[in-house]
This record gives C-alpha cells, structure tokens and sequence, in this order.
C-alpha cells in the first residue's frame, strides 16, 4: 500500500465536544494502516495533552489514556505549538509524558512530543500530502 | 454492556456459544487485552496487539499465527469479545 504523509491538526479543548476524540480514533485507524502519521496539536488543542484529567464530573469517558497508546502504533512525531502553550500559561512538564521504542536504535525509549514554533509547525505542514482539521 | 459486567463465566458461555474451549492460552491474552484496556482505553489493532503480546508473554508467542490459532475468528475480534471489550479501533 502506498503510504501517504498525514498531518491531524488539533486545535480544540478536549471535552467540551467530540472532535478530540473522533480526531485520536482516525490517527488510530490511519496508524494501523502504516500510514505516515504525525499529529499537530495548536490554541486549545494543546489542553487535549495535559496530564491528569479528569472527565468525571462530566459523566463522559477520560480517553486521554489513549494518547500513550500511540507509541505502540507507532507514532512518534507529535508536534505541539510553542506559542498555543505560552498564550495559555503552560509549559511541556504540564504535558503527558508520550514516548516511542526506536526500533533502529535497540528499541530506546524515546519522546514522541516535539515542541515547535509557529513558524517551524508551518515548515511540517507544508511537508504533508493530506492535512486533517479537528 | 457495562464493562464492569465482565466475569470469566461470561467470557466461557460466549465461547461456548461459539463452539470454543478457552484454554490458560486463550486466558492469557484475554487477560493481557483487559489489561491493556484498563490502562489505555482501547482494545489495540491486531498489528499492535501481536507486537504487545511477544513483549509481555514471549517471542514465541507475538506472532499472528500463534493468535490466529487461538482466536481463528481474527484475534483482535474474537478474543475482545471473550474480554468483554468494544472491537478495537482500526479494526475491519
């Protein structure tokens, strides 16, 4: 199967509506197809990787667990926004660990997050054959 | 169906019903995709799963005929449902 660059760019709050979710479940898909698979993450997107949620009050399933599954599907390149992060008081520690096994370096446990400029997001963008918003 | 629900007894009534015995093989990656559920919540696509499987239980055993053998109606499916589990995402 020919492979295909796909970027999934996330730019909304995690669960005030589905678009997270229905976003993580496409890369899922998209990723157990081999696909070349990176995930952008920008404005309130960036809240969709902070650690320790809590989705209990809202009566609605905490599927930010999911996120750490995306090393075994092999996905390793998730670019977050510099300035997303700054504008809204947040820093990488506030984010979840997510790390991948290279497979060409003995399987060395590696971070998949890549905090990037606006400018440097727009160089990965113009890479991509298809580009996803959610 | 609340996942809560679960008992081994439920999960070798539904193999019963498909003709099926679940030996302490088929327990062990029953057991192994609760697992993983519980901590990812998602049933993983069978590529993922065999990968998984040959980490935790031994080489010998991440290999999709040694899955197929114990779940011939395609591991993810089969063995999901034995587990209680939603079919996993990117499953076709």
């Amino acid at each position: 199967m020919a492979t295909k660059k796909f970027l999934y760019v996330n730019r909304k709050a995690p669960h005030g509506s589905i678009y997270a979710q229905e976003s993580l479940e496409v890369v899922l898909i998209a990723a157990a197809f081999e696909q070349d698979v990176s995930l952008a993450f920008v404005d309130d997107g960036v809240y969709q990787l902070l650690q320790n949620q809590d989705t209990g009050a809202l009566g609605s399933k905490n599927f930010s667990p999911t996120y750490k599954a995306l090393g075994d599907y092999d996905v390793s390149k998730i670019y977050v926004e510099q300035e997303s992060l700054e504008m809204r008081g947040l820093g990488k520690d506030d984010l979840m660990p997510l790390v991948y096994e290279d497979e060409d370096d003995d399987w060395a446990e590696k971070d998949s997050i890549h905090v990037v400029s606006s400018s440097e997001l727009a160089d990965i963008i113009e890479q991509q054959d298809v580009i996803l918003n959610f | 169906m609340n996942l809560s629900d679960w008992n081994d007894e439920l999960a070798n009534e539904m193999a019963k019903a498909d003709g099926a015995v679940l030996e302490d093989n088929h327990w062990e990656v029953i057991n192994f995709l609760r697992d993983y559920y519980e901590e990812y919540q998602i049933a993983p696509a069978v590529r993922v799963l065999t990968k998984a499987v040959g980490k935790k239980l031994g080489k010998d055993k991440g290999t999709s005929k040694y899955l197929y053998e114990l779940f011939p109606y395609g591991p993810a499916k089969q063995a999901c449902k034995y587990a209680g589990l939603p079919k996993p995402t990117g499953c076709v």
